[in-house]
């Protein structure tokens, strides 16, 4: 029977990076996807007819354009469209807009305080001089600070003379930005509610934290990294949706020989003398590979994946003790006309960005409390776009996709699991949020999609329904990301490596961490990596 | 009918107050005479404002400026009022000179730091009555200002777009306020100021500029904008008084041998790279620092910097030889070393010279001030002509003109 150079468990953005590269390394690779079409969270479906969802992930920035170019993506279809920026709905009536024109952006922060509206620049210098720190990390393979192999300490030496190229002055900040909460952060330059809450929501996004958690600045600072074709920190929509990047990648994959199988799903990992040796499907199907890559996150791989008796007992605590909380759940709604809102201009560019009804960082707040009581959120965040305003290929003219990302929502109810009825319930909650600020909404919607966390687990595969595979907290990153000493994309199996948003540098379909793994696989097999463009120059 | 049932409705107010995402470039008060003088329609944004590049010809605007008396509008620079019984001592503990000295219907030109003495803008500070100030600059600071304004019995506002603002700048400029019947303003000495009737209401005039000649600014209510600038128009006539763009003036400023904000120096505020900041000492603002005046922002920072030796850089003007201009030249001692780069040149029509301002880092320009060459690349018809050119460090302005400061000024 024959033996795969590579078995990808898992068809996500970042299984089919992972995949590209080694198949472009002249490696014979098979992907193997439990769904009967790839994407993972990535991906875009049409479940009523004439309306295509991005049903999990919605929007792009975060993609590194290193891989959109090694690996040809826009040649195999991927177009990246950006949006101007969106708006919170106010209690009152009114909103705030974001706008990229400088000074309109200053113009309308100064309706709400002029001293708000000039202390933006000082606050995105700040913001962006933490990104620069940061960004060029994404593309390294995190040192292990407990070798002394030449390679990590030279890592190390990189992360230290990084730091140490630092003031006094900026160690400081940079230290404490990295642990302080989104909302302290945003109080030492902001003064305004609605202006506070319109910059948390980035530090919050996906993670089971509130604004007033320590940690949560660094997680805005997760999506301030971004561009859209080098327009740096722009947002946009993937033509087609977010399955148009892991269609793009697949049909890169496939262009280079590689070979996908769908309806596959992995039941376990073979291990024999501590050595991965191949993968058994649920039918019982057994077959083999040299090496076996897991783009399931980390405790669906090690914890259900493998048998614990392969893995120390020290790592396998620690997989266990991974923090990869549920947080939040999707809604995506098909609607037969455009939804009105009434507090915006017709012609508002907002209208075709992202759009929330969360006007105080307390609110954001009350929503985590809930989480914390075990229920979602009374008064939940939404983080609400409609691609079609800009799309015109996912629904008919004059049709449009809501996408509705909701946070918070528990991965148990009250200690039990998730219930349709919970569901539909939870959906009921959304909706009429929306419905306050959008008279006459429920009558336009023709079909929704609501996903739980429940359903985020079971038919995606993400714990808990996380949507970063792990939250984005500073003592999950960099070389603690996912365990202390298994930072470098291998594991405690020979053979098994993990290339999802489990690892460094995480998730927000990046495609970083599947690239990294492709490296680093690649120097265990002592083959070139000529084909990977290095992490572009930060200067 | 009851004035209170005219009062648009919130929803009303919000609808207006909306718009600017239809509008980018918001007009100035002038827009309607500036416009009508639009030949060129070449327009820049500044800070959010339509403002000309150039109106009708570049060079010869600039001309208007040497020869006769240029109209420019400055509505856009960021104006602030600082008003109460300590505004004195707030604006000494924000800026670097000493404001005690600065009387009453006076002007001076003054910069502010950080803490950590990084200049976040340079700016002009009016001392409109003994309790009431306006700062005038290219930046927005008013956290910077409120934040230092804690403990202090002052108010501070932003009042960039109520407040209306032109340079009329030139020779002929004293004739023009003269002749619009300005009575007094040949009183004005360099950097006095005075009201003046105008209208219904009154226009603030000083005797400043951006141009290193004689010339005037005058601060108006938006309102009263329009009927200024006809009634300089008017008086101006026979004075060839001809409205300029930045352009122009931008060629008077650097023979004037000014910085600017965020082109010569960058603004601490703006430094995503932290080692572009600067303190006042290395953009040419040392002579600012009055370091008996008692705490000012970034005070300690600045005089440790001083005391220690550890300043960085120096601002320096240059002198080049020919006639090309040097802008954006790497300067280099004996031909080889890298020691700075020119931020501002051209060829200087007054002064008959090409000129530059550039930043080198010390000890070139400090104390080694000979052999410094600037390498300029010159596209020409798509070709660089490289050229490497000895450049004297010189005092600025690079043109000193009696008529700026002669007081009563001259009839040109």
């Amino acid at each position: 029977m024959k033996t795969w150079d590579v078995i990808v468990i898992g068809g996500g953005h970042n299984g089919l990076v992972n995949a590209c590269y080694l198949q472009r390394a002249g490696l014979d690779v098979l992907v193997v996807e439990k769904n009967d079409w790839v994407g993972g969270a990535a991906s875009s479906r049409e479940l009523t007819p004439g309306f295509l969802y991005s049903n999990c992930s919605y929007v792009c920035s975060l993609f590194r354009p290193e891989i959109m170019r090694d690996l040809e993506l826009p040649r195999f279809g991927l177009q990246v469209i950006a949006y101007e920026g969106g708006a919170v709905l106010t209690q009152d009536g009114d909103y705030l807009g974001n706008y990229r024109d400088h000074d309109a952006h200053r113009r309308e922060f100064a309706r709400f305080s002029k001293r708000d509206a000039e202390a933006y620049d000082r606050y995105a210098r700040d913001v962006t001089r933490q990104c620069r720190f940061i960004q060029p990390l994404l593309m390294r393979t995190a040192p292990d600070p407990t070798s002394l192999k030449p390679r990590d300490l030279g890592e190390l030496l990189y992360l230290g003379k990084k730091f140490a190229g630092l003031t006094a002055e900026e160690m400081a900040l940079t230290l404490r930005f990295w642990t302080i909460s989104i909302s302290d952060f945003l109080d030492e330059y902001f003064e305004t509610d609605v202006i506070k809450a319109n910059f948390s929501i980035s530090g919050i996004i996906g993670t089971a934290l509130g604004p007033m958690s320590p940690g949560t600045a660094y997680v805005l600072l997760h999506h301030y990294m971004g561009e859209v074709d080098g327009s740096v920190g722009a947002w946009g929509y993937a033509r087609g949706g977010m399955g148009a990047v892991t269609r793009a990648l697949a049909a890169s994959f496939q262009a280079s020989g590689g070979t996908i199988r769908t309806g596959a799903e992995v039941e376990k990992v073979c291990v024999k003398s501590g050595k991965a040796k191949g993968v058994v499907f649920a039918g019982g199907e057994e077959i083999y590979g040299k090496l076996i890559v897991s783009n399931a996150d980390v405790k669906r791989t090690f914890l259900k994946l493998v048998e614990e008796k392969e893995l120390p007992d020290i790592f396998l605590r620690r997989v266990k003790n991974f923090k990869i909380r549920g947080s939040s759940g999707k809604v995506n709604i098909a609607l037969d006309s455009m939804p009105e809102f009434p507090a915006l201009p017709k012609d508002s560019p907002c209208l075709r960005g992202d759009l929330h009804f969360t006007d105080t960082v307390e609110r954001m707040e009350r929503a985590y409390d809930d989480w914390k009581a075990g229920r979602w959120s009374v008064d939940p965040f939404l983080d609400m776009m409609i691609p079609t305003t800009i799309d015109p290929t996912m629904a008919a003219p004059g049709k449009h996709f809501m996408s509705c990302f909701v946070q918070y929502a528990p991965p148990k109810v009250e200690g039990r699991d998730w219930t349709d009825a919970d569901r539909d319930a939870f959906a009921e909650t959304v909706i009429s949020q929306i419905a306050d600020y959008s008279p006459g909404f429920r009558d336009r919607i023709v079909h929704m999609e609501v996903r739980t966390p429940r359903e985020l687990e079971a038919e995606v595969g993400l714990t808990e329904g996380n949507i970063f595979q792990g939250e984005l907290t500073f003592d999950q990153l960099l070389f603690n990301r996912p365990v202390p000493g298994f930072a470098q994309y291998r594991s405690p199996v020979n053979g098994l490596y993990i290339c999802g948003s489990s690892t460094h540098p995480g998730g927000g379909v990046m495609g970083a961490p599947g690239r990294n793994a492709a490296k680093e696989i690649l120097r265990d097999l002592a083959r070139s990596d000529h084909h990977m463009s290095p992490a572009h120059d930060v200067i | 009918m009851n004035i209170s049932t005219l009062k648009p409705s919130p929803t009303q107010v919000w609808q207006i107050a909306q718009s600017h995402f239809r509008t980018l470039r918001a007009d100035t008060p002038f827009q309607p005479r500036i416009d009508a003088a639009a030949k060129t329609n070449e327009w820049y944004n500044w800070s959010g404002y339509r403002a000309p590049h150039s109106l009708w010809d570049e060079e010869l605007e600039y001309f208007a400026i040497r020869s006769q008396a240029a109209l420019f509008d400055i509505s856009p620079m960021t104006k602030y009022r600082i008003e109460g019984p300590e505004a004195e001592a707030f604006c000494n503990r924000l800026t670097l000179r000493d404001v005690t000295r600065l009387k009453p219907g006076r002007v001076h030109y003054t910069a502010w730091c950080d803490d950590q003495g990084f200049v976040l803008d340079d700016g002009t500070l009016f001392r409109l009555s003994p309790d009431r100030f306006r700062l005038c600059c290219q930046g927005r600071h008013l956290p910077w200002l409120l934040d230092s304004a804690i403990g202090f019995t002052v108010r501070i506002g932003e009042e960039t777009e109520q407040v209306a603002g032109l340079a009329l700048q030139g020779p002929t400029s004293f004739a023009v306020l003269r002749d619009a019947g300005f009575a007094g303003i040949e009183r004005l000495k360099p950097f006095d100021l005075a009201d003046f009737a105008h209208e219904s209401g009154a226009v603030t005039i000083s005797r400043t500029g951006f141009t290193g000649d004689l010339g005037y600014e005058l601060f108006v209510e938006r309102e009263l904008a329009l009927p200024l600038w006809d009634r300089l128009m008017v008086a101006g006539q026979l004075h060839g008084i001809r409205p300029i763009g930045y352009a122009a003036l931008d060629r008077a400023r650097i023979e004037a041998g000014l910085i600017v904000a965020n082109a010569d120096f960058t603004a601490a505020q703006q430094a995503v790279r932290a080692d572009r900041q600067r303190l006042p000492y290395e953009i040419g603002l040392g002579f600012m620092v009055d370091a008996d005046k008692g705490h000012f922002n970034g005070r300690r920072a600045i005089l440790d910097a001083r005391a220690g030796k550890k300043l960085r850089y120096v601002l320096v003007g240059l002198e080049i030889e020919g006639n090309i201009p040097a802008e954006h030249a790497i300067v280099y001692h004996k031909k080889n070393r890298e020691v700075g780069l020119v931020s501002a040149a051209i060829w200087a029509p007054t002064a008959k010279k090409s000129v530059a301002i550039a930043s080198l880092r010390r000890p070139f320009g400090d104390l080694i001030l000979d052999d410094l060459w600037v390498e300029i690349y010159a596209m020409r018809e798509l070709r660089y002509e490289r050229v490497m050119k000895r450049a004297r460090i010189v005092p600025r302005p690079f043109i000193r003109l009696e008529r700026r400061s002669a007081t009563p000024p001259a009839d040109f």
